[in-house]
């Protein structure tokens, strides 16, 4: 059941010029968390920003067992992300969540492939925490502008994620887009070996991986980002054009059947 | 003191006057899980035409300051679907169900009004003839005082429920509307339904909307949207359902004291979804504040002795 809390901020780490993580004490919220599944934030009390934005979780933080709260990963591009950039600890910021449909935790022997790019990292985190728990051998396939726009990594190391990266300017791994390594992981693949792919960040990225993954074969889940109004299903903004039988694409919700979606189900062409 | 807040308006009787405005509550069981549908005065559920639409591609909203656009398209299930999936959910729930009702023609509103009229748990019909993005329908019929009178009238022929238009604020006079919807049969008046609007990203040159226009909500109308209310309480004699960026008590306030006998909260819940026990707080407070026992004692109470109203229009 989604809850409105009035998080404090508990730390503020910047981790280059553009990207910050957000720790917030919001435990309510996030001992409810599902790997994929989203927060509305407000930072500021006033009308302009007017709306809450949508952020995937990024960590449930614990202390021992005991879950404190939740941090977001923030790049700052508008508004709402400068001021989530500029905030201090004691600050409160509105959190009402845990929205949306989560990812699907596959179960060895299928692997998981996770495909970040950039600030769709996000989502990877709680789901990489999952995994390992299920004991499912997983690798994150990362990509970013250079080597200074790449994140956690150690992180993913110590929860026993396999690392791949690449870099626009080739600074760290290999350079170009993430699907480069990406699509060589796929022909070099074991047949046999099931594999499913979550993808999350820009469209363009995660179209590729889905029809990568739609000529190999494999299953794929993307995390959607839409511009939303609500969050809660009230004001029919995010849609997304999806195409689960024949007949024509219907525009769905993201916030409600999303914003995890089957990639295969996405008619990419519409999306704009 | 003990206050009532509970309001009649058009025949319907309300727990209190803050309704969940179209567009901007789903159908309504799209919240049951977070806010209890009965404590709210009603719900105005997403614009409803005969059958299913799709709407526009998305981008579908963009922020504005204090304010938003939003050009959806009345994406919806259609009026039977409704009726059977999520009527019946909504009266379980104990709201007070108000339908927003649409059509591409005079017609199609009088099929969508009959179909209503036979089932159970509608409480009143809101004339949606003010929707500004769409091509057919909609504003079409509410910026002409004609096309205004055909629609009431002709949902009020095959309607027993009560009928409220929702008139558009693109418009000069907005109390003429008021006053051609009461003329056709109107049991009240909603208003303001958004304003038409633009942006435009200027890196690339394009609408930031993919409809290229649509309508403007939230804070940022809401001085309008009360001037609008004050000019048709004071033309006509008909209730009023007042909104247009309401989003605390006091603003609900403003539109009751210009005469408002209700009030229809949107772009707010977006911000807060748990907004209306706020409201019902702050509205008892003021009340028992002013000594007031019924909400009815602050209809229209604007006080505008020894104050020249010049109209500017002409
Ligand atoms: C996303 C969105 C969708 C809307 N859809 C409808 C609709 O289907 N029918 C209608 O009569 N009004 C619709 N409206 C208008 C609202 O009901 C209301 O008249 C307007 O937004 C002003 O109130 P507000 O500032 O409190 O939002 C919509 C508004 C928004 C923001």
């Amino acid at each position: 059941m989604p809850l409105d809390v009035d998080a404090v901020v508990v730390s503020n780490t910047h981790l280059s010029n553009d990207y910050n993580v957000l720790v917030l004490a919001a435990p309510a919220v996030a001992s409810q968390v599902q790997p994929g599944q989203f927060v509305m934030v407000k930072p500021g009390v006033g009308d302009d920003p007017l709306l809450r934005r949508p952020f995937s979780v990024f960590e449930v933080l614990r202390d021992d067992a005991r879950v404190t709260g939740l941090s977001l990963l923030n790049k700052r591009v508008g508004v709402t992300t400068r001021m989530l950039f500029a905030l201090t600890p004691g600050d409160r910021i509105r959190c009402l969540g845990p929205l949306g449909r989560p990812f699907s935790v596959t179960e060895p022997p299928e692997r998981a492939w996770m495909v970040a790019g950039g600030v769709g990292l996000a989502p990877f985190a709680t789901l990489a925490a999952a995994l390992r728990e299920r004991n499912v051998k997983t690798t994150l396939f990362y990509g970013g502008r250079s080597a200074t726009d790449l994140f956690h990594l150690d992180e993913f190391r110590q929860r026993g994620v396999s690392l791949t990266l690449a870099t626009d300017d080739g600074s760290r791994g290999v350079q170009g887009n993430v699907t480069v390594p990406l699509a060589r992981a796929f022909c070099d693949a074991d047949r046999a070996t099931p594999i499913r792919v979550y993808a999350c960040g820009p469209t363009a990225m995660m179209r590729a991986v889905t029809e990568l993954a739609a000529t190999h074969g494999r299953a794929i889940e993307v995390s959607l980002e839409q511009v939303m109004g609500c969050g809660l299903g009230g004001c029919y903004s995010c849609v997304i054009p999806v195409q689960r039988d024949s007949g024509p694409a219907r525009l769905v919700r993201s916030c409600l059947d999303g914003p995890v979606f089957d990639g295969g189900t996405v008619v990419w062409e519409q999306l704009g | 003191m003990s206050v009532d807040l509970s309001v009649d308006i058009a025949g319907l009787h309300l727990r209190n006057p803050f309704i969940a405005a179209s567009g901007c509550f789903g159908y309504g069981v799209e919240y049951a899980d977070l806010v209890d549908l009965s404590t709210l005065g009603g719900v105005a559920v997403k614009g409803l035409f005969l059958d299913a639409r799709e709407g526009h591609p998305p981008t579908r909203i963009v922020e504005t300051p204090s304010g938003m656009l939003n050009a959806i398209g009345l994406q919806g299930i259609g009026v039977r679907r409704f009726v059977a999936e999520k009527l019946p959910l909504l009266r379980a729930h104990g709201a007070v169900v108000i339908v927003n009702i649409c059509g591409s023609t005079i017609d199609e509103y009088a099929e969508v009004a009959r179909i209503l009229d036979d089932a159970d748990g509608v409480g009143a019909l809101e004339v949606n003839i003010s929707c500004p993005n769409i091509k057919k329908g909609g504003m079409m019929f509410g910026c002409s005082l004609q096309g205004t009178r055909d629609v009431v009238a002709a949902v009020r022929r095959v309607t027993r429920r009560p009928v409220i238009p929702k008139l558009t604020p693109n418009v000069t006079d907005v109390a003429s509307f008021a006053a051609a919807a009461r003329d056709a049969g109107a049991d009240a008046v909603s208003l303001v339904n958004t304003f038409l609007a633009m942006a435009i990203d200027v890196e690339t040159r394009r609408p930031k909307l993919s409809n290229v226009v649509g309508g403007l909500s939230g804070p940022a109308i809401r001085p309008i949207a009360v001037r609008m209310v004050h000019e048709c309480r004071q033309a006509v004699d008909l209730p009023i359902i007042g909104m247009g960026g309401i989003m605390t008590t006091g603003d609900a306030l403003e539109f009751i004291i210009a005469g408002a006998t209700a009030v229809q909260v949107g772009t707010a819940n977006f911000v807060d979804p748990f907004i209306w026990n706020k409201l019902v707080t702050g509205l008892t407070d003021y009340l028992q504040r002013h000594g007031l026992a019924t909400v009815s004692d602050l209809v229209g109470t604007l006080d505008i002795t020894d104050r020249d109203t010049v109209w500017t229009s002409s």
